[in-house]
């Protein structure tokens, strides 16, 4: 008889086994889904003002994707030409709209210099972008960030200018800190292009 | 088998000479009083059982060796074979031993992939040589199995040309989960926990599931078979990555009763280098435990198990490239882009996982034939991926997967005399959770999951050189997720058609969405094995199988880092069907043995990732990546030889190549292991200290087969844009490694023996590159390495 209580036990196990089994499966909280994720640390819009020397109409260049990684291509608007013969100072900002509210992402960079470096690379006939000499464009240890830039225009040009933030560059590699991007390395944070022209 | 037979003979002559039919009959006596009827008796070719007092009687029997073969459910079997030249009266005495029933399970296991797949096994002997590496370099060792690497420590094994979850990975009779969640993830497994490793190429395994397109890795845990307390302790050093791994196990065994086992592993390596220079951020960390506790009766025993993974993954930092700029530079330069001196430190980014499993087991005997088995898994999977991340973010992890698995199993197997039968019904919950607190749209959604199955196989053996099986398997799953699409994703993946069903909220951009999805799979496999003369085996095997899509091939929506590409998953997936054919043939000379292995599978709607295009974002242009379907045609076959040259000198080769064709478009399908060769020769002397020293060849041709995906992106170049070709398509060359390795014996102590192991990986400190590593864009494999393993017997 000793066969039928073991088989009884048997069954025991099984119930307590379908029991475990249905109990553990998951919580219900189908009628209260986590609000969507805020993408916290996603740039969504690149802000680029240059300002001429001694008066004149600033110049606005912006990038916006605010889908991020979705499928909708960026929005980019330049406000007006450059003028030519001036020296425009300009600065970039960058922002993630999506966060609600909106965030300036631009302090962080700046706090982390050392991790960061902005690059200008033009195309055409326009002159090259330089670093801004202010101290506040420079990282601890000396070396640019780049978030300044100096544009010093001559006769009529037109081209393309790129804006690169990377991440992590190799800031001693050759001609890095004159602002060439070619020894950078790094991973790319952001870069954004803008047809520009001076008339 | 039990070595420990204890039979006591009595013979007593007849002296009848004249007939050569004769009688054998006797009486079976035990210690313990017991019910005697019912004993199997195996006499020859002939069945028989004892009456109540243990008499039997077996008649007609011809002269000449004759096989005599005792068993009683709970006492060790007698086995022996004698002489027969008259009538014999024998008398035989059981004793108690619980060993029979471990064999039974073991036993199971065996038989549980059909007889028509030749199984290729890895010994303890060969698994304790990858002590220091991982479950996918061990696997390595079978012909026609190679690894999906995402750098050197992610490594996933492909069998036949498959990987992922067409490939999966039972450990201890629990099926490992988390491959659903990508390519990128090693099994959760330390090898220093197998004692045995069983492959299966191809979808035979139907206790196990139906979706094993690929085939099947199934691991056993040692377990103790007799009175004993035995453990060892397994010491690596590793020159490449300054590190090592130390590996302690105890086993405590019992004839009735309990016995327990216990393993832990550490490990600590840091960056690994190739012939050139170091891979900065290429360190790993793990720390393992597993343990069971078994309790064991003359008709049932129950067994707890433990199993705690935890895992560090470094990820090359060259590898986290940006846009499709930075992965033009990263192929171009041949160097990567961050060389660091070497360093134990991981950063960011890093992988960080987790695996546990709690398993309960209890097994019911109704007799010597047949039994019952039941199992109620749990397992829990973590997986935080960091990535390099700005301010507030930098210790926050990028991706932050909880995934939960109840699992429930009855199987029931019987055997007779020319069949066995076996049969089960499985059930499982999932529920994977992606933790919001990451501040990234989760590339893997939250979603609960039911599973449910029941199989039967069968075989029957017509003859002794000839046996057929066959068995059905039924699966239906049910996928409940909650994701977020962004509207301008689900509007351009053109979702809105079909499956504005599976919108419940609106937020904004966001639609919050409740993809459901149910599926119903039958699988099933047939085939034969026939011995013919002269040491000929034949398996031919025809296999269906279905496999679903796995959530990242449903759910898949962002950047992937670690690759620079957008990676889309797609609601519309059906699932894969496969049917493969594939054929051994085995043959055995005195010293020479080899075994052929063609196979051809037709996998019908083959879910693969394809570039389709670039897309731009404020980071600059990427490649998108979408999972798609084909119909695919794998045409391949394995070789391994065996050579016995003489007492001391050993060779052994082996060959794997593989062909596979998207038939859809007609162009070769991606990722497919290119032909390898591999020549081992060995060289053994017993007499001095069990001395070994190997020294193997490893050839990997180029894949000549391979799409073109190539693109051009633009670059700035002296002030002009400049269109180049991004080369992600061609594969790296050729390459031929050498390894050696070397060991010898010590008896230290009473009861105690030291094997000391000395080897080399990559002796030529070789450059080269793999076409199935992931990172192969950024950098080299690793060169040469110097191992010394010291491993006690206790």
């Amino acid at each position: 008889m000793k066969t039928i209580q073991k088989s009884k036990q048997f069954k025991f196990y099984a119930l307590a086994l379908v029991a475990a089994l249905t109990f553990s499966s998951c919580s219900n909280d189908d009628d209260n889904p986590a609000p969507p994720v805020n993408e916290e640390e996603l740039i969504t819009t690149v802000t680029a003002i240059y300002t001429p020397v001694g008066g004149g109409t600033a110049v606005t260049l912006q990038y916006k994707d605010l889908d991020g990684e979705g499928a909708n291509p960026p929005v980019i608007t330049v406000s007006s030409d450059f003028e030519k013969n001036k020296t425009y100072n300009g600065t970039v900002t960058f922002k993630n709209e999506l966060a609600n509210p909106a965030e300036d992402i631009t302090p962080e960079i700046l706090e982390e210099g050392v991790d960061h470096q902005l690059f200008y690379q033009t195309t055409g006939t326009l002159n090259p972008f330089t670093y801004g000499t202010a101290s506040s464009n420079f990282d601890k240890n000396g070396k640019p960030i780049g978030l300044q830039s100096v544009f010093a225009t001559t006769g009529a040009a037109s081209g393309k200018l790129t804006i690169t933030l990377r991440h992590t560059p190799n800031k001693s590699g050759a001609n890095v800190s004159a602002g060439d991007i070619t020894n950078a390395a790094g991973s790319t944070d952001a870069e954004v292009s803008f047809s520009i022209s001076v008339q | 088998m039990s070595k420990k037979i204890h039979v006591f003979f009595w013979l007593i002559l007849f002296g009848n000479s004249i007939y050569s039919q004769n009688t054998i009959s006797g009486k079976i006596t035990c210690q313990e009083p017991i019910s005697f009827s019912g004993i199997h008796i195996h006499i020859g070719q002939k069945i028989s059982s004892s009456d109540a007092s243990g008499n039997y009687s077996v008649n007609n029997l011809p002269n000449g060796a004759t096989k005599i073969f005792i068993s009683h459910l709970g006492y060790q079997s007698i086995d022996t074979v004698i002489d027969l030249k008259s009538s014999l009266k024998i008398g035989f005495k059981l004793k108690l031993n619980i060993t029979k029933l471990h064999e039974v399970v073991i036993q199971q296991k065996n038989n549980s992939s059909t007889k028509s797949v030749a199984e290729q096994q890895i010994k303890l002997e060969t698994i304790e040589k990858y002590s220091n590496q991982t479950l996918g370099d061990v696997l390595k060792e079978v012909a026609g199995i190679s690894s999906l690497k995402t750098g050197n420590t992610v490594v996933k094994p492909i069998i036949n040309g498959l990987y992922g979850s067409r490939v999966p990975v039972i450990n201890n009779n629990v099926k490992l989960e988390d491959q659903q969640w990508g390519t990128e993830h090693a099994p959760n497994f330390d090898v220093n926990a197998a004692s045995k490793i069983t492959v299966i190429k191809g979808a035979s395994g139907l206790q196990y599931g139906g979706d094993a397109i690929g085939g099947l890795v199934i691991i056993e845990p040692l377990s103790v078979k007799k009175d004993t307390l035995f453990g060892k302790t397994i010491l690596n050093l590793d020159s490449n990555g300054k590190g090592g791994s130390i590996s302690s196990s105890i086993h405590k065994g019992n004839d009735l009763g309990w016995s327990w086992n216990a393993l832990g592993t550490l490990k600590y390596m840091g960056d690994k280098q190739t012939a050139a220079y170091v891979l900065s951020n290429t360190g790993n960390r793990e720390a393992n435990f597993s343990g069971d506790i078994k309790y064991a009766a003359k008709k049932y025993n129950a067994t707890a198990f433990y199993s705690y993974y935890k895992s560090v993954i470094g990820i090359l930092s060259a590898s986290h490239t940006g846009n499709v700029n930075d992965l033009y530079q990263s192929i171009n330069n041949k160097l990567p882009s961050v060389i660091n001196d070497f360093t134990y430190n991981i950063k960011n980014p890093k992988q960080d996982v987790e695996h546990q499993i709690a398993k309960f087991n209890f097994n019911y005997y109704f007799n010597e034939s047949a039994f019952v088995s039941f199992q109620y898994a749990f397992q829990f999977n973590k997986r935080l991926e960091y990535d390099v991340r700005r301010g507030d973010y930098k210790n926050t992890a990028a991706l932050d997967l909880d995934l939960k698995t109840n699992s429930l199993n009855i199987d029931f197997k019987k055997s007779g005399h020319d069949w066995n039968f076996k049969s089960g019904l499985s059930a499982a919950t999932q529920n994977n959770y992606a933790n919001p607190a990451t501040g990234i749209r989760p590339l893997i959604p939250n979603y609960d999951k039911i599973d449910f199955g029941a199989y039967g196989i069968a075989s029957y053996n017509f003859s002794d050189s000839f046996s057929v099986d066959g068995g059905l398997r039924y699966d239906f799953s049910k996928i409940d997720a909650t994701k977020y699409y962004q509207k301008s994703r689900w509007d351009e993946r053109g979702f809105n058609e079909e499956f504005s069903k599976f919108i419940v909220g609106d937020y904004g951009t966001q639609w919050l969405t409740k993809p459901n999805f149910t599926l119903h799979n039958i699988s099933a496999s047939a085939g034969f094995h026939k011995k013919l003369e002269n040491n000929w085996d034949i398996f031919t095997n025809l296999s269906f199988a279905s496999r679903n899509p796995n959530p990242s091939e449903f759910f898949s929506d962002g950047l992937h880092h670690s690759t620079g590409v957008i990676e889309l998953g797609d609601l519309n997936l059906d699932k894969e069907q496969s049917t493969k054919l594939s054929v051994t043939i085995q043959k055995k000379f005195n010293q020479f043995s080899f075994e052929i292995n063609p196979y051809i599978n037709h996998i019908q709607d083959y879910i693969f990732l394809k570039p389709v295009g670039f897309e731009t974002t404020i980071r600059g242009a990427f490649p998108v990546w979408e999972y798609q379907q084909t119909n695919a045609h794998l045409l391949g076959i394995d070789v391994q030889t065996h050579w016995d040259i003489n007492n001391y000198w050993q060779h052994s080769f082996s060959l794997a190549y593989v062909n596979g064709k998207d038939r859809s478009k007609n162009e070769p399908l991606i990722d497919m292991p290119p032909l390898n060769l591999n020549n081992k020769i060995r060289f053994s002397k017993k007499e001095w200290n069990q001395l070994i020293l190997e020294l193997k060849s490893e050839i990997v041709l180029q894949q000549n087969q391979y799409p073109d995906n190539n693109f051009y992106t633009n670059i700035i170049k002296d002030n002009e844009f400049e269109s180049v070709l991004v080369d992600i398509s061609t594969p790296p060359p050729a390459y031929h490694l050498l390894h050696f390795y070397s060991e010898m014996k010590f008896n230290t102590f009473k009861n105690t023996n030291t094997t000391v192991a000395f080897s080399i990986q990559n002796i030529f400190n070789v450059s080269y590159r793999d076409y199935l590593n992931r990172q192969r864009f950024f950098a080299d494999e690793i060169g040469r390495s110097f191992q010394i393993q010291l491993k006690f017997n206790y």
